[in-house]
């Protein structure tokens, strides 16, 4: 049974044919993944909380550990493989979704991860993200959105707001940011979600579906930089969110402010979504939220009720979880296809093939 | 009637044609009936980079030499014998390379007073006497091949399509060459399409008969079998060598061959017919650019795969950062340049030699990279498999530098033997390494093999030997990043130690010197080349030995590391002469390492060298170093007056 046969979404996993720890081995911890190299962000960084999370959620997989590859770009965040005891690689600036996606083809049996930034991933790598996108690589890609860009010590991002000032925009950014989920969901992404670095549940939540899911799974986590972008965040982290966060919950009602008495309805006018107040429309207008609805239009209307300038209020949770076939599956079927139809070793295969059907002989 | 059959040794055709004329269809057949025949051959295909340039205009016109001998040959040829022209501008595109006497058939259909002007024709050529010197056979290859397939009810445009395959009948008559295969072929390709079929088959019979018949063509010749060494032999561009040889390369290691690519002409067929190969477990992944392209194989590499990447020169600017990461994680991965001229677009679909320094140079830091290229199309299953051989067992990116005149020229090429290939062993780590302070067990992903100073090859999957590596500088031994200076400095040379170490496995340089052993016999020039040019410099060397001079020659398969003996071979002889295709990136190399004087021969025209003018920039070094007059005269093959007419005093030769 190929995926596309599935009655719906997410049955399908992203890691069932990773090979898993025996029943009788002993469970790992989040230890087993901490590798020996002293970690080396700055203070307060929000790639500590991320770290952490991800360390201890590792074990709730099962895998074995041999077989779970991080892959990540150049920024602070791509320091990541370093910092976990799995197969890893530190590639250069951009280029992690394109390595990653040769690790998926080539190897089913591993769960491939890719770390990166807003710079790394929007930047100098938006070629590779949304064509990863578009093939739906099997992979989990985590974009640490912190909106500024950290290792080269404070230049504006892709994702900044505009009028923001920075070392190489003194007079204030003029540069339209891109919202990396609707990105995401324009590359015909197949998972999309959105978490914050601070909320540890809802991180690891989302994390856990994203490692099911198989295809390309797009996770952008709101991580805050303490040094060059302090509190770029800080209306979606801590208490008083309520009006900030509006949450996405499959199958539930999408509303959010104190005592839920805001919601989303559909636009007539515009075509889209709003917000409007409860008591005024009715909990029967509330759109329910539907991430495995196969048209995207909700889910990106949705995204754009994400503030392009200073945050204020963003939805978070998974926009968009839908089944479609992925490349690493294509083109690995093609291949076995073809190998199975040969009953040739491979010497006399090879001997075949360069012979060819027009020889003359010399003797 | 009968018709004289006149003996030749070796002949050069060029089909020339607007480029939907489909003339790299004809040569392609008219070579394969030769190879088939037994002759020797060398190829040159040339065709716009347009694809459809303007119909009738000079842009568009595409030709196609085949160049066959009984005897064994180097080049496709400098000069046509015989030009077959299907329209004015492939006429005047192509008059100027033919000398006095050569045979020029031409399709008089589409010498219109319009087609004329599009050439640049003020007037009809065919009219004055600007042909003169040539033996001119004006047919209306069009309209014969129309009324040659009639009876098929196809449109006019459709039926005059069929009119290359009239003008091989009538070439392949002329020349005695075996008609079945063609037969086949066309059979074969247009199954699907009886009407088309039964139009080019009987176009091309209709050719042939014609030949036969008219009084126009009194004579045909014949060219008998070259003498080769005994082997099953097939026809074979550069190109089909090269992805036989990456798939090879796959069966002789066991590892599954991945190639990331982008689309880029000349290298494009390498990921076309590698493609076709899925069941050797070849993967092929066309990229969304040059970048992803190689970035995918080395990430195939690092899970185990046989990484390779294909590309010209402008992909391998874009490529450069990756070939670094190789560098730095120590992966094998295999990265193809299929030269063509450059800077920049340059000439798409010529060749040329100038990504030498690219090779050599052209990423930051210190960078070292292997380089092998092929020195003929045939060779380049040979150097796919070495390039192979090398990555793998020095866990190293290696660069191979064909070109586009080896991609698309053909030749003979005797089918080894699968026992003659080499066997590639990936020696994966499976273990523990080292032992840490308190004696558990460590991998170290940075300790070298005391003989090739290769790294171990750990994949992921393997349990108790995870590590993390990156661009990164690493600490020497367990792979840790690095800031330290001794430590940095000290990785830098081991890279390149590494490299230079490869040197060791390499046999030593064949010197081809009848006059003695290098440097003991009479000869005092050397010769000295690498790629493509290896059919023009051993076709000028001859000359020149021919004229009674001793010369030697030497070709370079390995541009890094050079072998170990070349700086005393070099040293043995007073003057060495570097030809290439480009200004002088060997030379500058050789006179780098070895202080070596040599002398460049360039030419950077999109064409490979003239072996004819190159034989008189050798004949000129020789003059000069044993002071003597070198007097190349009839040196040439001897044969081309026998196509024409006779020309003043030189007479037919038959």
């Amino acid at each position: 049974m190929t995926s596309t046969d599935l009655p719906f979404p997410g049955l399908h996993s992203g890691i069932e044919r990773v090979p898993r720890l025996a029943e009788d081995q002993p469970a790992q911890t989040g230890k087993d993944f901490t590798s020996d190299q002293e970690v080396r962000w700055c203070p307060g960084c929000g790639d500590y909380a991320v770290l952490k999370a991800v360390q201890s959620f590792l074990p709730d997989l099962g895998l074995r550990r041999e077989n779970i590859v991080f892959i990540s770009g150049i920024g602070c965040s791509s320091r990541f493989p370093y910092y976990l005891d799995t197969y890893g690689m530190h590639s250069i600036h951009g280029r992690a979704p394109a390595i990653a996606t040769g690790i998926a083809t080539a190897r089913e049996d591993l769960s491939v991860w890719v770390v990166t930034g807003d710079g790394d991933a929007l930047s100098i790598g938006g070629n590779h993200l949304i064509h990863a996108l578009r093939r739906n690589i099997n992979m989990t890609i985590l974009l640490f959105n912190n909106r500024i860009y950290g290792l080269t010590k404070g230049q504006y991002s892709p994702t900044s707001e505009p009028g923001k000032v920075t070392k190489s925009t003194p007079v204030g950014s003029i540069d339209h940011p891109f919202n990396p989920v609707s990105l995401a969901l324009g590359a015909e992404g197949s998972f999309v979600a959105r978490t914050i670095d601070s909320d540890r549940k809802h991180l690891t939540g989302v994390l856990s579906a994203a490692a099911a899911h198989r295809g390309t799974s797009f996770v952008e986590i709101y991580q805050n930089c303490p040094i060059f972008n302090d509190g770029a965040f800080d209306a979606v982290k801590g208490r008083d969110t309520e009006d900030a966060i509006i949450p996405l919950v499959h199958g539930e009602p999408i509303r959010f402010g104190k005592d839920g008495g805001k919601g989303l309805i559909r636009d007539a006018a515009g075509g889209g979504v709003k917000i409007a107040e409860v008591a005024e429309v009715g909990e029967e207008s509330l759109l329910v939220h539907d991430a495995y609805q196969p048209d995207p239009s909700t889910a990106f209307a949705i995204s754009r009720l994400t503030d392009a300038g200073h945050l204020h209020q963003a939805p978070i949770g998974i926009f968009r979880q839908v089944e479609r076939p992925t490349y690493d599956d294509q083109a690995r079927a093609q291949v076995t296809t073809a190998e199975a139809l040969v009953d040739q070793a491979r010497e006399a295969q090879l001997a075949s093939l360069i012979t060819g059907s027009d020889t003359w002989t010399v003797v | 009637m009968t018709k004289q059959v006149k003996q030749l040794d070796r002949v050069i055709i060029r089909f020339a044609g607007d480029s939907g004329d489909g003339m790299q269809l004809t040569g392609d057949r008219f070579t394969q009936q030769s190879a088939a025949f037994g002759n020797d051959l060398s190829t040159l295909p040339n065709f716009p980079a347009e694809i459809r340039a303007p119909q009738g205009t000079l842009p568009g016109v595409s030709s196609f030499q085949v160049h066959f001998a009984d005897h064994d040959i180097l080049t496709p040829g400098d000069a046509p014998d015989v030009l077959v022209a299907m329209n004015p501008a492939a006429l005047r595109a192509n008059l100027g390379d033919l000398p006095p006497g050569a045979t020029v058939i031409v399709d008089t259909h589409d010498f219109t007073d319009r087609n004329l002007a599009k050439a640049g024709y003020s007037g009809n050529p065919l009219d004055d006497d600007s042909l003169d010197s040539y033996l001119v056979h004006p047919v209306d290859l069009t309209g014969m091949t129309v009324e040659a397939v009639k009876e098929f009810g196809l449109s006019r445009k459709d039926a005059g399509r069929a009119k290359n395959m009239f003008a091989l009948g009538l070439v392949s008559w002329m020349y005695g060459r075996p008609v079945e295969t063609t037969v086949d072929f066309l059979s074969r390709r247009f199954a699907k399409v009886p009407d088309i079929r039964d139009a080019n088959i009987t176009a091309f019979t209709a050719g042939w008969n014609f030949g036969e018949t008219t009084e126009a063509f009194a004579v045909s010749y014949e060219i008998k079998p070259a003498t080769m060494p005994p082997g099953t032999y097939r026809n074979i561009t550069g190109n089909l060598a090269l992805a036989y040889g990456l798939v090879a390369a796959g069966v002789q290691s066991g590892l599954p061959v991945f190639l990331g690519s982008y689309p880029i002409t000349p290298a494009s067929d390498v990921l076309h017919e590698l493609s076709k190969h899925k069941s050797f477990g070849v993967t092929t992944f066309q990229a969304e650019d040059e970048i992803a392209g190689i970035g995918a194989a080395l990430g195939a590499s690092f899970a185990g795969h046989l990484g390779v990447t294909t590309t010209s020169g402008p992909g391998i600017a874009l490529k450069s950062e990756t070939i670094g990461l190789a560098v730095m994680t120590e992966l094998p991965l295999l990265v193809v340049d299929v030269q063509r001229g450059g800077p920049s677009t340059g000439l798409p679909t010529k060749t040329e030699q100038a990504d030498l320094l690219q090779a050599m140079f052209g990423r930051n830091g210190e960078a070292p990279v292997p380089i092998v290229a092929p020195r003929s199309p045939g060779d380049c299953f040979q150097t796919a498999l070495e390039a192979a051989r090398i990555a793998v067992t020095y866990r190293t990116p290696v660069m191979l530098l064909s070109d586009g005149y080896l991609a698309n020229g053909s030749e003979p090429w005797r089918i080894p033997e699968l026992d003659e290939l080499p066997t590639i062993d990936p020696g994966f780590a499976t273990r523990t390494n080292q032992r840490d302070e308190d004696g558990s067990e460590e991998f170290w992903p940075y300790l070298r093999d005391e003989a090739t100073l290769a790294r171990p090859w750990a994949i992921p999957g393997t349990p108790g030997l995870e590590h993390r590596i990156g661009g990164l500088e690493k600490a020497d031994g367990n792979g840790n990043i690095s800031y330290d200076p001794a430590n940095h400095d000290f990785m830098v040379r081991s890279r390149q130690a590494k490299v230079d170490r490869i040197a060791a496995s390499l046999p030593p340089i064949e010197v081809d010197d009848p006059s003695g052993a290098p440097g003991a016999g009479e000869a005092k020039v050397l010769v000295l080349g690498w790629g493509s040019t290896y059919g023009p410099i051993g076709a000028g060397v001859r000359r020149v030995r021919r004229a009674g001079f001793a010369v030697a020659q030497a070709h370079l398969r390995h541009l890094n590391p050079f072998p170990a003996d070349l700086g005393d071979v070099l040293a043995r002889y007073d003057k060495v002469l570097v030809p290439e295709m480009n200004l002088g990136q060997l030379a500058m190399l050789l006179r780098a390492r070895y202080l070596v004087d040599v002398i460049g021969y360039n030419r950077v025209q999109g064409l490979p060298i003239k072996a004819g003018e190159l034989a008189e920039a050798i004949a000129e070094l020789v003059s000069q170093s044993e002071g003597v007059r070198v007097d190349l005269t009839g040196t040439e093959d001897h044969t081309r007056e026998a196509h024409g007419r006779q020309i003043q005093s030189e007479g037919a030769l038959s």
